[in-house]
């Protein structure tokens, strides 16, 4: 059981505690009832699916119930940085990590 | 009385405290203190089971968790029985059974053994080959032998009566293992305050001093320090002292497992207590002081009863006073079997020869064994053992083709040197380091925050395993935020030699191009010419051998049998050790009861029940349940005589002629307030919200964004800025997160907030012609006639002189209807209020099934039935909840996708089978033409099926292929033993008008 | 108010060990309170109870208890059964209160083993450095969702939905009995 630091809760919490909720980072559009076929394919369908370092949403479901993203390595599963909801995506060079250095 | 090869004076049990026990039938004596195996080789008892596959007669190796060979079975009763279980970890008890096992008809005379004869049929590999053809015999022949075959002991047949206890628990320092090495860490890592918590596998702390008999610690024999420093450490607030305890699992971030045995060496076992106890360890940070393993020499014979490892038989003589021959040959490669000899022979135990296949074994052992008059034989092998139910000789010689000696012995001891327990260290995922110089794999780069220290880590030397291990306390107490002063901490050791030695791999006569049985896994029958035959046969990867040969996948998981089986590997293969390299370690370190995995989760435990406030009620009623998720609910209410059938027509004929009453509380309700309450339920539903006025309640859907419909339920505003929504049973959590997922990640700005109110309110549904009539006595002051409260409106008033209520007037049954919700703890008072006039008005309560067949006369669809996530508003019919004036809503893009506006979808209609007395099959798969070639093409489904004895005929729901468009058609559903005609039809069947809901 | 009966969804009987007993809580008012920052100051003064923003803390005063949940979400508990939801409805900057009474129902863990006893189902670090006196989360007990609160050193309520009280019950009780080992 991994655990999990709640950047709303400020500590580390169990794993059973949250829900993860996709990749991170993907807007829903403004407009969405205008955009085309390719565009709404490109926001509901298409994920990156990373090997290293992959952006993701979780939510603190049996905490307090906020939703907060994660970078998260997929290859060690180590959480490397957890942020509010509406903060922007780290970088990789915020993360600590070279370009090369994601996979 | 505690047995023939019990020494006087020898051992630390107390003669005068014995208990009785079986083997096989047969009572022996032992002593408070003995496991079974030490109880058993006492009486002279070596013979403990038969092996896997070629039915050897086996005896016990060590004297520890490391046993392959003593599995038993053991019963305390019927219910209480446990097979595999190891001899030489179990303690006796006064009334303990055990029985040996894998062999038939008795131990002595096993007719399994002609596998033995056989087997050069069973070699390596021999799943894969033996039984491939012909194809036919797998089934009836092979898999029926295999499946007799394998496995070693029997499952119990009776339920385990036994409970067990989980803990979960947190420390900075987590030590496993209680050796000098543990207790000397714990003693440092305690006195700075730090919370730690110390576990060992045996029932007394010492580990290796359990035999180090030459070793003292502070001026008391080690032992006898290890006792007393447990005794400071368990008095201590900051310390948690566990034995019989085995971390058995390291996982990521410190997250250790450990099983606690509480019981299983007691006589009387109080009733409260669990018969173990999983600890789910969370530690700052972990030293793992978990010692090294002895392992055997790999020779012809190697696994007669009355063979052992060297440290097994010091264990079984100073700590248990057993001796395990009266004979006893030494084969080593270790220095540490002389001492093993020494401390025989010193007992009065004839050691014939100590063989050593080193030239130079260390000059303190060889003086000692010079002064004991032991005859020591270097460069010397043994060829071979003789023996049948016990070894009874050894045959000496330099090399099989010089000359040998036999040696008459009754028992042999061995060391081909050690293995550092590393297995909690690689499952934490560090990496291994080759140590060369000493053949063995130690802790390279750590994964996690811990330290190995001790034996486990290649530490060689009493002193130099004391300084590591009181640094590492110290170190890691510190790391973990310990703060208190504490004096820096030494201990006076000495011990009586250092050791040198050790090989890997087979000895003479077990070398390439023989065929002796040379064992490196006792459990799972893998002899060193296995490695090579696996080799030869293109296995490359240690990962393929392994599989191929089965070498370590016993439940020991090879910690005898790894090392020898890689360095045969490697010699085969041509190749160093590091470079083949070991398989992964994994958990668990020894086997784990299922009762602990399992733990709380049975009975009512194991999954919550969760039942309405008015459960009780409809269960004196007659209520039979239903399960729905965990909920349990009422499903019909039969009344004498009555089957379901018959209990079910007659509620759905009470419901539409007079009035019925049905427990609506599992709803998932919703409490949406804010002044953007309107703006975000207009967001998450396709219907419009804002133009709804307070008091008034609409069915609504919603969708995921892809389009499709995600839950229903109606919605009633009872503000400007309070909303009162109601979702399936089904769908109450997974809406409540999908509606919170949007509002805080998408629309983040909007000023509303959600509440589950699911169980604040215990719900009845009151439906039919008489429904107001019986509310009417029971609410206050408010008035529901057709005007003061229509149809789709709901209010917040008092119900039974001041409760208070929301009130819907609303239907799921095409019926004059409301739904009365009241605060939870006044669900039952309500229920029989409402029973009690349902009955005087004819009515009855219903359950789940007819609520489903009067819904479905109404055509109202249930999601999750009639819908299955491809299910468009259009699709179902409901393209009229579809705003046409929002410019944005959950699924508004995805409605619009090109393969949800095309045509050829399925759509959902009624179906009326040709024979009305037929009831189709939910489920069943419809065809346009039944005579066209199989496979046909199905065009759809039915969804929902029921007999309607309103109507006196059957009624379905289906989706069909452009289903909207076929209406009047007649369609086939071919079942299996006949084809039925179904017209297609409108959804509605009952009161297409609604004119029964609005009076 | 009614003369109809209240039916508790856990008898009022006391269970568990010597070490740790476990006791349903009497009736009690309860809200769940969602609001921004812009409106904590009136409900505060509404409730006569300041409203914590640390997490995992509370304030309590005459038997009300404000827990903190989330960054905008409490749950006020009143055992004197006060009306917290007209209270609320008397301030004006937006915020959602939202009447739990019935939804919730509480039990009572006592005694030296109580931390133990929470811990056979709940993986959270219950020392009194990490879970001090008057500490409260959202958590979970096993396989339902609770609310720790801790009201003494030996002392914690533990809030779950009604439905899920037996099972939390049963689990409790299974701790107990293991916690006086």
């Amino acid at each position: 059981m991994l655990l999990i630091h709640c950047p709303y809760c400020q500590e580390e919490r169990p794993e059973t505690e949250f829900r993860h909720g996709g990749e991170a980072h993907i807007a829903r559009p403004t407009n969405i009832a205008d955009i085309s076929d390719e565009e709404f394919e490109a926001y509901f369908f298409i994920r990156s699916n990373e090997k290293g370092v992959t952006f993701e949403r979780w939510r603190h479901a049996h905490g307090c119930g906020r939703f907060f993203n994660a970078a998260r390595h997929t290859v060690t599963d180590k959480f490397i940085k957890v942020y509010k909801a509406g903060e922007p995506k780290p970088t990789l060079a915020e993360l600590g990590l070279e370009s090369g250095e994601s996979q | 009385m505690s047995g023939a090869y019990r020494i006087a004076g020898k051992g630390r049990l107390t003669p005068a405290r014995q208990a009785r026990f079986s083997f096989d039938g047969k009572f022996y004596t032992g002593l408070e203190g003995d496991t079974v195996a030490s109880a058993l080789l006492a009486h002279g008892v070596h013979l403990m089971g038969r092996s896997f596959k070629y039915h050897r007669p086996r005896g016990p190796i060590s004297a520890g968790s490391e046993e392959p060979n003593a599995l038993i079975n053991v019963a305390r009763d019927a219910t209480r029985e446990q097979p595999n279980v190891r001899a030489t970890v179990q303690e006796i008890f006064e009334g303990l059974k055990t029985n040996s096992q894998n062999r038939w008809p008795s131990l002595e005379y096993d007719i399994g053994a002609v596998n033995n004869l056989g087997a050069p049929f069973f070699s390596a590999g021999f799943y894969y080959k033996t039984f491939m053809w012909p194809k036919a015999a797998w089934k009836h022949v092979y898999e029926p032998f295999i499946r007799a075959a394998a496995g070693l002991g029997v499952a119990p047949k009776e339920a385990d009566t036994d409970h067990y206890a989980n803990r979960y628990a947190h420390c900075d320092v987590l030590i496993v293992g209680a050796g000098i090495a543990g207790l000397s860490a714990a003693l440092a890592a305690a006195q700075t305050g730090a919370s730690v918590i110390i576990c060992d596998e045996q029932p007394e702390v010492g580990g290796a001093l359990h035999y180090e008999a030459g070793t003292t610690v502070d001026g008391m024999p080690g032992f006898e320090w290890a006792q007393k420093t447990a005794q400071k450490l368990a008095a201590m607030d900051n310390v948690r002292l566990l034995t019989r305890t085995t971390a058995f699992g390291y996982y990521a971030q410190n997250f250790i497992s450990l099983t606690e045995r509480i019981t299983d060496h007691q006589a009387m076992v109080e009733k409260s207590a669990p018969r173990e106890r999983l600890w789910q360890v969370r530690a700052k940070r972990v030293i793992l002081a978990t010692g090294a393993i002895e392992r055997h020499m790999v020779f012809d014979g190697n696994d007669r009863p009355g063979i052992l490892l060297a440290s097994a038989a010091r264990t079984y003589l100073n700590h248990y006073g057993v001796a395990v021959g009266k004979k006893v040959g030494v084969y080593t490669a270790h220095d540490s079997a002389y001492e093993a000899a020494f401390d025989l022979k010193r007992a009065g135990v004839e050691i014939p020869a100590i063989v050593d296949t080193r030239e130079k074994p260390g000059d303190a052992v060889m003086a000692e064994a010079a002064a004991l008059g032991i005859k020591v034989l270097t460069g010397h092998a043994v060829i071979k053992t003789s023996g049948r139910l016990r070894v009874t000789s050894m045959t000496v010689g330099r090399s099989t083709k010089g000359t040998t000696t036999k040696y008459e012995i009754d028992a042999l001891i061995m060391s081909a040197g050690w293995t550092p327990s590393v297995h909690l260290f690689s499952q934490s995922r560090g990496k291994l380091t080759w140590d060369a110089d000493n053949a063995r794999f130690v802790p390279g780069t750590h994964a996690q925050d811990c330290l190995a220290v001790g034996a486990c880590n290649g530490t060689d030397g009493l002193a130099n395993t004391v300084e590591e291990a009181l640094g590492a306390g110290e170190l890691m107490a510190r790391a973990a935020g310990a703060a208190a002063d504490a004096e820096k901490l030494s201990l006076n050791t000495e011990t009586a030699f250092e050791w040198t030695g050790g090989m890997v791999g087979a000895s003479e006569g077990a070398g390439p191009d023989t065929v002796a049985k040379a064992f490196i896994d006792f459990q799972n029958d893998v002899c060193a010419k296995d490695i090579r035959l696996a080799v030869r046969e293109g296995m490359r990867s240690i990962e393929h051998i392994k599989r191929f040969t089965t070498n370590g996948m016993a439940s020991d998981q090879g910690k005898l049998s790894n090392m020898h089986g890689l360095a045969i590997a490697a010699e085969a293969l041509g190749k160093d050790i590091p470079e083949v390299g070991l398989t992964t370690f994994r958990a668990p370190y020894t086997p784990v009861t299922f009762g602990t995995i399992i733990n709380h989760a049975r009975g009512s435990l194991f999954d919550p029940t969760r039942k309405t406030p008015m459960h009780d009620q409809e269960a004196a009623l007659g209520a039979v349940f239903e399960d729905v998720g965990q909920w349990k609910r009422a499903w019909f209410f039969p009344r004498a005589g009555e089957d379901m059938h018959a209990a079910v027509n007659r509620e759905c004929k009470t419901v539409r002629e007079t009035v019925g009453m049905f427990d609506a509380s599992t709803l998932g309700k919703i409490e949406v307030v804010g002044p953007d309450a309107a703006k975000f339920l207009d967001l998450m539903y396709t219907n419009a919200w804002d133009s709804l006025k307070p008091g008034r309640a609409k069915y609504g859907i919603m969708l995921r964004e892809d389009g499709f419909i995600y839950d229903d339920g109606v919605v009633g505003r009872l503000a400007e800025d309070r909303f009162h929504v109601t979702t399936t049973t089904g769908g109450a959590p997974r809406v409540l997160q999908h509606m919170e997922d949007y509002l805080q990640t998408e629309f983040p700005h909007l000023k509303v907030w959600l509440t589950s109110t699911s169980e604040q309110w215990a719900t009845v549904a009151i439906q039919g012609p008489k429904a107001r009539e019986v509310i009417a006595p029971i609410v206050d002051d408010q008035d529901i006639s057709n005007e003061g409260l229509p149809f789709m409106s709901v209010v917040e008033c008092k119900v039974l002189g001041g409760v208070p209520a929301r009130l819907f007037r609303m239907t799921f049954a095409g019926e004059l209807g409301y739904e009365i919700n009241v605060p939870a703890d006044f669900g039952p008072a309500l229920w029989d209020a409402l029973y009690e006039r349902v009955e005087a008005a004819g009515g009855c309560a219903y359950g789940t099934e007819t609520m489903h067949v009067l819904r479905a006369e109404k055509g109202y669809i249930i999601v999750g039935q009639d819908t299955d996530g491809t299910v468009t508003p259009y699709d179902a019919g409901l393209g009229w909840t579809v705003s046409k004036k929002k410019t944005d809503f959950v699924g508004i893009r995805g409605l619009k996708r090109p393969d949800l506006v095309a045509e050829g979808r399925k759509q959902l209609v009624g179906l009326k089978t040709r024979n009305p007395k037929v009831v189709l099959e939910e489920g069943a798969q419809i065809v346009a033409d039944p005579n066209q070639a199989k496979p046909m093409t199905m065009i759809g489904h039915v969804t929902s099926s029921y007999w309607s004895e309103h109507l006196g005929s059957s009624i379905a729901l289906a989706v069909v292929v452009d289903g909207h468009k076929r209406k009047g058609e007649t369609l086939y559903i071919p079942m299996e033993k006949e084809t039925i005609a179904v017209e297609v039809t409108d959804t509605v069947f009952v009161d297409k008008e609604g004119s029964r809901i609005n009076v | 108010m009614s003369e109809a009966i209240r039916t508790k969804p856990l008898p009022a009987t006391r269970t568990g060990s010597a070490a740790a007993s476990v006791t349903p809580a009497p009736e009690a008012s309860r809200i769940s309170l969602r609001a921004g920052e812009e409106a904590l100051a009136a409900l505060s003064s509404a409730l006569d109870l300041g409203l914590p923003t640390q997490p995992k803390t509370s304030e309590s005063k005459n038997g009300r208890m404000a827990l903190w949940l989330g960054p905008d979400e409490w749950l006020i508990i009143d055992q004197n059964g006060a009306d917290l939801m007209a209270l609320c409805a008397t301030v004006s900057a937006p915020h959602s209160a939202t009447d739990v009474s019935h939804r919730n129902t509480a039990i009572i863990i006592s005694g030296p083993g109580a931390a133990d006893a929470i811990n056979g189902g709940c993986p959270l670090d219950l020392s009194l450095k990490s879970f001090p006196v008057g500490a409260c989360t959202r958590t979970l007990l096993a396989k339902i969702e609770i609310v720790l609160y801790r009201s003494s050193e030996d002392t914690f309520r533990v809030e779950c939905w009604r439905s899920f009280a037996p099972y939390a019950l049963g689990m409790l009780a299974e701790g107990a009995m293991d916690a006086s080992a």
